[in-house]
């Protein structure tokens, strides 16, 4: 389903389309409050269901459904912010935002696009990599879970890493390096 | 391992997974909100659950049914707070 069909499914009243919509973006928010503005503990967790909840509240406003991504990025930041200001009650967003965030913003971006990118390299590689990578799971954890050989699965994940790359290289969102 | 394969590692580690019990709260904004739209419609009318709302509102909300997560019980709080 497309971030448009999901949208339009969440702004129909259907349930089921509103928990797709959050699996969805819930590692950007997450990133962006974590990352992007450096929240944890308490503060991330207010920030990251303030997102949501103001998500829902407002979906209707939403002019391009497609565009729902860099919608929740801008809806997150103003949270982040908000959230700065009423507790260094400063005023202009430039003071309280860190001066990377935009940096960050970016670099989320590009990494929406590989995950895009995983999920369509199929299985056992798109889990594999994101346990090691995203999950931070260890060699022996991703071999008990699996049910693999725990002496192959750095070689796998290379392979896999290899195979995301062809994969990305074939839909154009990573440039094939120069013949030489 | 090439750089280029490095920064495939670098961005698939950029997204975490958030919190199993966040994501499980966020979806469950629109059912939870709901239920305190009606808890309150009847807190509006009975001046015994307003109290106890009021008073306890973590135990109030268990009662009714809704867990009192954090995000449960500051949304509560506010639209309580608009009695």
């Amino acid at each position: 389903m497309t971030d448009a069909q999901l949208v339009a499914s969440c702004r129909a009243g259907d349930e089921a389309a509103w928990g797709a919509l959050v699996d969805r973006f819930s590692r950007y928010v997450y990133a962006i409050c974590t990352q992007g503005f450096r929240f944890n503990g308490y503060d991330a967790e207010d920030a990251f269901q303030d997102v949501f909840t103001k998500a829902y509240e407002q979906l209707g406003s939403l002019r391009d459904d497609a565009a729902v991504r860099p919608w929740l990025a801008q809806l997150t930041r103003r949270v982040c912010i908000d959230r700065l200001r009423a507790a260094k009650r400063e005023s202009p967003a430039e003071d309280v935002e860190p001066p990377d965030v935009d940096d960050v913003l970016s670099t989320l971006d590009e990494a929406i696009a590989v995950r895009q990118a995983l999920a369509g390299i199929g299985e056992p590689c798109g889990e594999m990599l994101d346990r090691f990578f995203a999950r931070d799971q260890s060699y022996r954890t991703i071999a008990e879970e699996l049910e693999l050989p725990a002496g192959t699965i750095a070689s796998r994940i290379s392979r896999c890493l290899e195979k995301l790359r062809a994969a990305m290289e074939d839909s154009g969102t990573l440039a094939r390096p120069e013949a030489r | 391992m090439t750089d280029d394969l490095e920064q495939l590692g670098s961005l698939l580690s950029a997204l975490p997974p958030a919190p199993e019990a966040w994501v499980a709260a966020a979806r469950e904004i629109p059912k939870v909100g709901a239920e305190l739209d009606a808890l309150l419609r009847r807190a509006a009318a009975d001046a015994e659950l307003r109290s106890k709302l009021i008073e306890d509102l973590e135990s109030a909300l268990n009662e009714a049914g809704i867990a009192p997560t954090r995000w449960a019980v500051a949304e509560a709080r506010a639209r309580l707070s608009s009695f």
